[in-house]
């Protein structure tokens, strides 16, 4: 019998020292992963299936967006704002053209303003459908990302129609619109609307009441206003912990001023919640859209810029409401013609630092689950 | 309140506006008592955004912002600091929970290093890299070859 101090390091024949502890187990959810939504890496710290705490490790997307805007001229930049909220490339735009608005101190024209807000807002409608679909998905649900993929082609179809993108839409200019709008557009929109409608309640009727969605998104990934507020986390999520704010009324920009719509809360701040805030929104979105499309000024759609975009020295943050939180563009300026810093604030990355918070104490199977109800976006996390 | 802190804080503090936005250039020495102050008591609860610009031909050669907003007076604010290149400043994570990536990513593009922070490490470029690449003296196509040869297994990443 040999001596179990000189025993390999299998320890066979040693079984009071135990081979595996039972009592912590480390996992890795690595960058590739069906449900992370992008390249996330998530290590987890479980006891059995429950979750002690877990590690973000971001950057696999990362492709220095704000080292190149201090490469580019202030319109060449425009394009890659696109590209880091790869589903809300509108609001991004949105955003990026209204900070170098404020820092030329020009206002894009009335007309502009309205099909600004247009776009935009179905653009929050098509986010948030790309995000139901998916996070229905995730957790198991796979007839809802058929019902809204379906519905978002209209959108993207408008889009197509309007600036020849569905996706990275490049819609906005400095200062205005580039194009104007193609004949039939009014109508288009309309037609959408009355299309779309119906499709929210098909949306709820297939998951609002059903029993599974609820045992698997109630008092799943809860988080308090208050957490909230010290985490920086925005968007839909603060809302359903139940703080009334949004940017488009708290500071409004674009022309939001000119709409009535309401700001959908949720009380628990759990992922049920978080469901319910963002259908709503888009119910919202729905109203919002139908009042601008109604009433479109006649007008210019581009303000007088000038042809080389050269703004005074200084440095100004402007934020909007992306359907994902609060976006928000710190830009410097040193005079010339290329920024000197362009600092992107992306609402996912702040978002995301809460998923440690939300997922202790929760089940493996809700890390999958409060991963999507946070709606990021890995281009935007990453940039 | 920018009267009140300029009767307790003198010369360190600058309040300024650009384009209709207030922001203050704060000295040094009053980070972090004027981010408290701003805390707890001006209630400014919600850290928007940490961020840094390299001035290299400065003397002082960082900017670091800290944008911060109130909910209870729907009011945004901005603190600028200078510091010199290796400068350490406090970390603001016990101050606003958002500081943890924030300064994370400051460290990891500028280098600047954060006191107290309780996980300072790279957060968007692999942990080995060397260079911080938001200053201005790291090329726009620079990259860390060392890393990218021994990771990656080929000779250069461009």
């Amino acid at each position: 019998m040999t001596d179990p101090n000189t025993l390999s390091h299998l320890d066979l024949e040693a079984p009071e020292k135990p081979f595996l502890d039972a009592n912590e187990l480390v996992i890795n959810m690595g960058p590739q992963h069906p449900a992370t939504h992008g390249v996330l890496r998530v290590i987890l710290r479980l006891d059995g299936e429950k979750v002690l705490g877990l590690e973000c490790v971001i950057g696999y997307l990362h492709r220095g967006v704000e080292k190149i805007g201090e490469h580019r001229t202030y319109t060449m930049f425009n394009p890659y704002v696109d590209r880091m909220d790869y589903v809300a490339a509108v609001s991004n735009g949105l955003g990026y053209c209204e900070t170098v608005e404020k820092l030329l101190s020009v206002e894009a024209p009335p007309r502009a303003q309205y099909v600004r807000v247009i776009l935009t807002e179905l653009n929050r409608i098509a986010s948030h459908q790309l995000w139901l679909g998916t996070h229905a998905l995730d957790i198991g649900a796979i007839t809802p990302l058929f019902y809204t993929f379906r519905d978002r082609e209209e959108i993207l179809k408008i889009y197509e129609k309007y600036c020849g993108a569905r996706l990275t839409t490049h819609a906005f200019r400095i200062g205005g619109l580039q194009y104007e709008t193609y004949a039939g557009f009014e109508k288009d929109v309309k037609n959408f609307l009355d299309f779309f409608r119906p499709k929210i309640d098909e949306y709820e009727e297939l998951l609002t009441t059903n029993r599974i969605w609820l045992e698997r998104t109630k008092n799943v990934g809860s988080i308090s206003a208050e957490d909230c507020i010290a985490l920086g986390v925005t968007g839909p999520v603060l809302r359903a912990s139940g703080v009334k704010w949004d940017l488009r009324k708290a500071q409004p920009y674009a022309n939001y001023k000119n709409f009535d719509f309401d700001i959908p809360i949720g009380q628990n701040g759990d992922t049920y919640d978080r469901y319910l805030v963002r259908i709503a929104e888009m119910r919202q979105s729905v109203r919002v859209v139908e009042q601008a499309v109604g009433s479109i000024p006649e007008g210019a759609v581009m303000a007088k810029v000038p042809k080389v975009i050269k703004p005074a020295v200084g440095e100004v943050y402007h934020s909007i409401e992306a359907p994902k939180g609060e976006l928000g563009y710190f830009i410097v300026s040193d005079g010339s013609t290329q920024p000197y810093r362009v600092r992107v604030r992306p609402p996912s990355f702040v978002n995301l630092q809460a998923l440690d918070l939300m997922c202790r104490g929760q089940l493996v199977a809700d890390v999958i689950a409060v991963i999507g109800t946070l709606d990021i976006v890995l281009g935007e996390v990453d940039r | 309140m920018i009267a009140k802190f300029k009767g307790t804080y003198g010369s360190g503090i600058q309040a300024l506006t650009y384009a209709g936005q207030n922001y203050m250039i704060v000295d040094r020495s009053l980070i972090p008592e004027i981010l408290q102050v701003l805390r707890n008591e001006e209630r400014f609860d919600y850290c928007v955004d940490i961020t840094a610009v390299h001035y290299p031909k400065r003397e002082q050669q960082f900017d670091v912002i800290w944008i911060l907003y109130s909910f209870g007076s729907n009011e945004r604010i901005r603190v600028t600091t200078q510091i010199i290149d290796g400068e350490i400043l406090p970390s603001s994570v016990s101050i606003w929970a958002t500081a943890n990536w924030l300064e994370r990513e400051v460290y990891d593009m500028f280098g600047i290093k954060f006191d107290g922070h309780p996980d300072l490490k790279r957060i968007l470029l692999p942990d080995g890299w060397k260079g911080h690449p938001l200053r201005k003296d790291y090329s726009i196509l620079q990259q860390d070859n060392e890393w990218v040869q021994i990771n990656l297994g080929i000779a250069s990443g461009q």
